[in-house]
């Protein structure tokens, strides 16, 4: 991991601007605050540089450090395919890709990323270009309002690598064998993704069916 | 169009596309995540500021100060939301307690300041800079304490006693009887979108975008909250991730993002923090069920009785459920009452399949009992007390009820012949039980609107203010106008959820599938004949086929209609007596294999299968996935859910998504649903019923039953966890 | 989230002066837990220190022929590592047991040691916890406590600590190497890591203020059948009602621990020596000095009963 220059982390901005500034880049305005009568916390209130991949575009941004990534990635980049369902890790919607693994980007901070490759559920697919994993999901209706969905997909797609990468889960009978790619492998291994409409079954059966074309 | 006649033979009827099993026609979007839900509307308010709510810290009393300095001076700190502030406000018809409290406070979290900020994490940090000075007040939030006290209650629909026969006499004379208690918890709707909007002010004018499942409903209560004209607010929610009942009404995410933006002079946008959904919002109220059922010695029911007891805020409604009770199984003497405790827990009010949802959870454990006093297969029992017309005045049909066929077809698919009694099956370390039920839910259709447009290119667009919350309305909305108008279904563009529609029926009470539809129906018959007469056709014989009007020797293709201009038409389906007529109802039977851990109690689905009969399914592929999360939703409801009360302070204590467990994967098995051939004409032209609600009525007692047939433990007190288990299990050899 | 400053580390040492700096910083690594806490106000520094890039995150072979885990290897990693699943497979599965495959992902071996309970009331602020507000009470006695320690417990703190890697780690007697802000190195052992509550429950570990963890060590291998249950109320991504880590030997003899049961993963040496009298033995000395509540006494059963099973399980 690369470490940016001792300056630029001990660097305290303050960025002056009038709050109805329009975002400009990748930077939002949102994030710009006023510099008139701050009482003394707001010093502590400095806004941080930090430059990653994401979708294959590289980013570059200015955040206040208790921006989550996954804050920073709906509302600092519109991209709101991402899902915030509790922001506490206790659901799975916000789930994304960091570096090939599947992680929930609510309970990362973004700064705590220069460098890395981040992979949104918008990174897989698009409408017209869907991923075999959407593509499948779409067929077996393996969603229904859709909120989960986008974290669902992002992590079926880092299951089956998992699987296929040998790493055990809690159901694995033999840990010293390669995990086999089974119903409750796969129930499991999703387990970190809560589907309140309930559409595990079907979900399961996406999954299976996009396993089964790859072998 | 009024609808008071059974339906005849009609254009629905080809099943080219309505009844098909296609995919539903958002997945795309939702499957890449550019389905924008309503805290994500960056394209329409880019400037929005972020708002976080403040809850109470109290169950019920009142603020004595509110010192919002600090705050107030925080970094990007906007605008400070009170009721102090906030200027004269209403409260919705549809909301019990006020959606912004102080100085009185009605209960836990109840929202009593917003701020707003330039970010999120401003926002966040300010809200916990606000300090409370709070008067507690003594509360009431025991339900089985306040038992004694409560009072008969009724609904709109359902009167607090209801009385056929002279029931005490003949469940005293029944020769065998049960007579059981079962209690249901609170739960709650955990819904993955929390409650979430964007508000904008332009001059007097509001634009919403909320999570929400009724907008003509939440249109009135914003106006009447805000006390502004209805038509100075523009609603929308074309995207809902998931209500469950929980957004039938707007919730201060709603109103404090409108009166933050109208003080921030800027848009608002509010998410309700997970942490605060569980005190803030609504759930389903815990219910104290009494069931008794006497019978002759051959298993026909001679009396029925079912008490219910919930607690709801003052002027709250009582959980409905003895619903089923009433209509379910036969039996000469009858008796059913409702009686509502004033709690000051938060307000209780419809989740998925309310009052039927906990009613089959306690009737439905009831009948097994009953089968095993009586020496009967459970399946039987339920056959031998069936109906065919409402038990409380038999000159009243069903229009439509395939319950015994949903029973026998379901017994023969499960292999529920290979059941055994109760500890005797095993496998491994698991002892298996077989458990069934019946499910039951009522089928009301509500009046419903929709706007039909057909350009020159021959695209039909369908216009309703009717919400797609998982449910597939845009999908069998999609199949109904292509089906109407002969199109195939990338011909049929559909926009939902936005208060410029006609108003539909919205999603909830699983009246919304065949009511929508049958507006969208309405709609296009009408514009049908709008499009003969444009092309100048004779109406008797003009067909809609393949793109084309043909009518005699001539075919015209359907938007050359449209060439002068769009055609633009709008009609409603209105209903008629025929739901007062004939019993308008759903059944179904479930079936449940569970392994129940021999040394540690721990019960694990192992199979599930619902056989269903809801009139014509409108879309298989749809309809099944609302079957599957209601079965969900019920394992859920079995096994784990429950909202665990505080009684010292007044709260739900288990309020996220770590301590309120709702089933994930690996407790869901593979699920399977058979829908029914059935058709019902007395419903709607659609001859269509509900689904969303019907799989969740009946299936935890289904589970209940299957862990007495593993066990030989009855429980009467759900969830049904290890602990309620573990100290009757003998230790495994 | 109160504002703080952030900074990145570059090695223990520089970290460790980071510390001694700030000494109201906090060291971030997978931020799972904290950040999640930090949400909630219930954790506040004005600092962090971000560690992630200390290149803690290997698994080397000790002389002594145990293994030396990094404080960074994620919870994944290690439980995915070749030798720990085949020497250390008590170890494996109780990570494997815990938490969601996308927080196994990111948490770290010291950050998993060092979670704060889920008590319900800690994570309520407008609720008494000691924990979070000393000297303010413990709401979840007398409240809803059916997840509460049953065993080790005080007047001011009914906590349990969550962990179910920490219950393994225990039961394979791992050691914890610190380094301290000044810079100097310690070992401790995982039994003496964690505190009971006693009258300061918010004092969890002997770690000073500042001391960072870099590794936990284990000893050579000791074979045997080694097994993890956990008990919980639904299927997966749930906290433990109770979970035990056994590693049972040919002739019977053996360790435990438990976990959901205590402030701390629960081992005593006393109940150890009783294994190859059985379960009952066993269950007997682990919860001689029990107090549970109405709530949560179905837990002595409880364990007792999945000791039982894993003694069976491990005698094949």
């Amino acid at each position: 991991m690369a470490s940016p220059p001792q300056q630029e982390l001990r660097r305290r901005s303050m960025i002056a601007a009038a709050a109805t500034t329009a975002a400009i880049g990748t930077v939002p305005a949102a994030l710009a605050q006023s510099s008139a009568e701050t009482p003394p916390e707001a010093a502590k209130a400095t806004t941080l540089k930090v430059s990653f991949t994401v979708n294959g575009k590289p980013r570059d941004l200015e955040l206040d450090p208790r921006t989550t990534l996954l804050d920073a990635l709906r509302e600092g980049m519109n991209l709101t395919g991402t899902k915030k369902g509790c922001d506490h890790g206790q659901c799975g919607a916000c789930t994304v890709l960091l570096d090939g693994r599947r992680i929930n980007s609510c309970l990362t901070l973004a700064v705590m990323h220069p460098g890395a490759d981040i992979t949104t559920v918008e990174g897989l697919g698009t409408p017209d270009r869907l991923h075999p994993m959407q593509a499948a999901f779409v067929k077996h209706d393996g969603y229904q309002c859709g909120y989960c969905t986008p974290g669902q997909i992002c992590s079926a797609v880092a299951v089956l690598a998992e699987i296929e990468a040998g790493i055990p889960s809690h159901v694995t009978t033999d840990l010293n064998a390669k995990p086999q790619l089974t119903g409750a492998e796969l129930r499991e291994r999703m387990s970190g993704n809560i589907c309140r409409c309930g559409a595990y079954s079907n979900i399961v059966d996406a999954i299976t069916e996009v396993a089964g074309s790859k072998a | 169009m009024k609808f008071d006649t059974p339906a005849t033979t009609n254009p629905i009827d080809q099943l080219k596309v309505v009844g098909q099993p296609v995919d539903r026609i958002d997945g795309r979007f939702k499957t890449t995540g550019t389905a924008p839900y309503a805290y994500e509307r960056h394209d329409a308010a880019p400037d929005a500021a972020y708002g976080h709510v403040l809850g109470a810290a109290i169950a019920k009393g009142r603020i004595q100060s509110m010192d919002l300095a600090a705050a107030k001076a925080a970094p990007g700190v906007l605008a400070i939301v009170t009721a102090e502030n906030a200027g004269k406000l209403g409260k919705g018809e549809y909301n019990t307690a006020r959606l912004l409290g102080g100085p009185e406070i009605q209960h836990y979290h109840q929202a009593i300041a917003l701020v707003v900020a330039e970010t999120f994490e401003q926002a966040r940090h300010a809200a916990g800079l606000i300090k409370v000075e709070y008067a507690p007040a003594k509360g009431a939030y025991d339900l089985a304490a306040s038992r004694d006290k409560a009072k008969p209650a009724g609904t709109d629909d359902e009167p607090a006693d209801s009385s056929v026969g002279d029931f005490d006499g003949a469940f005293g004379a029944a020769p065998v009887k049960l007579d059981a208690t079962y209690t249901t918890p609170d739960q709650a709707h955990a819904m993955m979108e929390p409650h979430a909007s964007t508000a904008a002010w332009n001059g007097d004018k509001l634009s919403l975008w909320t999570s929400n499942q009724m907008i003509a409903w939440s249109v009135g209560d914003m106006a009447k909250t805000l006390g502004i004209a209805k038509d100075r607010i523009h609603l929308m929610s074309p995207y809902v991730g998931g209500g469950f009942g929980g957004k039938l009404w707007v919730r201060a995410d709603a109103l404090l993002a409108a009166l933050g933006a109208r003080a921030a002079r800027r848009p608002v946008k509010v998410a309700l923090q997970r942490p605060l959904m569980f005190n803030n919002t609504t759930h389903r109220p815990a219910t104290i069920q009494r069931l008794r059922i006497g019978a002759t010695r051959d298993g026909t029911i001679t009396a029925i009785g079912h008490d219910s007891w919930s607690g709801d805020l003052p002027d709250g409604k009582p959980e409905t459920a003895v619903l089923q009770t009433r209509l379910l199984y036969a039996g000469a003497n009858r008796l059913t009452r409702l009686r509502l405790s004033e709690l000051d827990l938060p307000e209780g009010n419809s989740m998925r399949a309310p009052g039927e949802a906990p009613g089959m959870m306690a009737l439905e454990i009831a009948m097994d009992e009953m089968a095993e006093k009586l020496g009967l297969d459970p399946v039987e029992f339920r056959i031998r007390n069936d109906t065919q017309v409402d038990p409380e005045s038999p000159k009243r049909k069903f229009s439509q009820r395939q319950l015994t066929e949903c029973l026998r077809t379901g017994a023969e698919k499960f292999g529920w012949a290979a059941r055994r009694k109760p500890m005797q099956a095993r496998d491994g370390r698991w002892l298996v039980g077989l458990g069934m039920a019946a499910a039951y839910r009522g089928a009301p259709v509500m009046k419903s609107a929709a706007r039909v447009r057909l350009d020159a290119r021959g695209i039909v667009t369908v216009e309703t203010d009717m919400t797609d919350i998982g449910t597939g309305s845009y999908t069998i909305i999609a199949q109904t106008a292509a089906e109407m108008m002969g199109l195939p279904l990338q011909k049929v563009v559909v926009r939902l959820g936005d208060s410029t529609f006609p108003v539909s029926a919205g999603s909830g009470g699983q009246f919304g599938a065949n009511s929508s539809t049958a507006g969208v129906y309405a709609a296009c018959v009408k514009l049908r004949e709008a499009v003969v007469k444009k092309l100048g056709l004779n109406a008797a014989d003009a067909q809609f086929v393949d793109g084309e009007v043909r009518s005699g020797s001539r075919a015209i293709a359907l938007g050359d209609a449209a060439k002068g201009g769009e055609l633009v038409v709008e009609d409603a389906i209105e209903f008629g007596d025929l739901a007062k007529k004939y019993q308008q109802s759903t059944f179904g039977a479930h079936f449940v294999e569970v392994g129940v851990d021999a040394a540690t109690a721990e019960v694990r689905l192992r199979r599930m299968l619902v056989v269903c009969a809801a009139g014509r399914i409108l879309n298989p592929k749809s309809a099944r996935s609302q079957v599957i999360g209601s079965m969900t939703m019920g394992a859920g409801a079995a096994l784990m859910e429950e909202l665990a009360i505080d009684a010292r302070h007044g709260f739900f204590v288990n309020h996220d998504l770590a301590h309120y467990e709702v089933p994930v994967h690996a407790d869901i098995p593979h699920q399977e649903v058979i829908f029914l051939d059935e058709t019902d004409p007395m419903s709607s032209p659609m001859k269509a019923k509900g689904v969303g609600e019907l799989g969740i009525c009946g299936v935890a007692a289904a589970i209940a039953n299957a862990i007495h047939n593993a066990t030989g433990i009855r429980v009467r007190d759900y969830p049904i966890t290890l602990d309620k288990l573990l100290k009757d299990m003998p230790l495994p050899a | 989230m109160k504002p703080f400053t952030y900074e990145r580390a570059g090695s223990p040492a520089e970290a460790a002066a980071a510390a001694a700096r700030r000494p109201e910083a906090k060291f971030i690594a997978g931020g799972t837990n904290l950040l999640d806490l930090m949400k909630l106000q219930i954790e506040t520094p004005a600092h962090l220190i971000d560690v992630n890039g200390l290149k803690l995150d290997t698994i080397e072979p000790t002389q002594e022929g145990g293994l030396r885990i990094g404080a960074l290897v994620r919870n994944t990693d290690l439980a995915a590592d070749e030798r720990v699943r085949r020497d250390y497979g008590v170890l494996s599965r109780a990570l494997l047991a815990g938490a969601s495959g996308q927080l196994r992902n990111r948490a770290t071996t010291a950050g998993n040691l060092l979670q704060r309970t889920r008590c319900p009331y800690f994570y309520d602020t407008n609720m008494a916890c000691n924990k979070r507000r000393p000297g303010s009470g413990c709401s979840a006695i007398g409240g809803i406590n059916r997840q509460h320690a049953v065993v080790g417990a005080s007047e001011a703190c009914i906590a349990t600590h969550p962990s179910d890697m920490a219950v393994a780690m225990r039961v394979l007697d791992a050691s914890i190497e610190t380094v301290k802000p000044q810079g100097a190195t310690r070992t401790i052992s995982i039994a003496e890591l964690h505190r009971l509550p006693g009258d300061t429950p918010n004092v969890e570990t002997v770690l000073e203020a500042g001391e960072l963890i870099t590794a936990v060590t284990l000893p050579r291998p000791v074979g045997g059948s080694q097994q993890y249950r956990k008990v919980r109320d639904r299927a997966s991504y749930a906290f433990a009602l109770v979970s035990v880590a056994a590693i049972v030997q040919p002739d019977g003899s053996g360790r435990v621990a438990l976990g959901g049961v205590a402030h701390k993963p629960w081992r005593l040496d006393a109940a150890d020596a009783e294994m190859p009298r059985g379960a009952k033995a066993v269950a007997g000395k682990l919860f001689a000095d029990a107090k549970p509540t109405e709530h949560n006494a179905f837990k002595l059963p409880l364990a007792e009963r999945a000791l039982a099973s894993v003694l069976a399980d491990a005698r094949g």
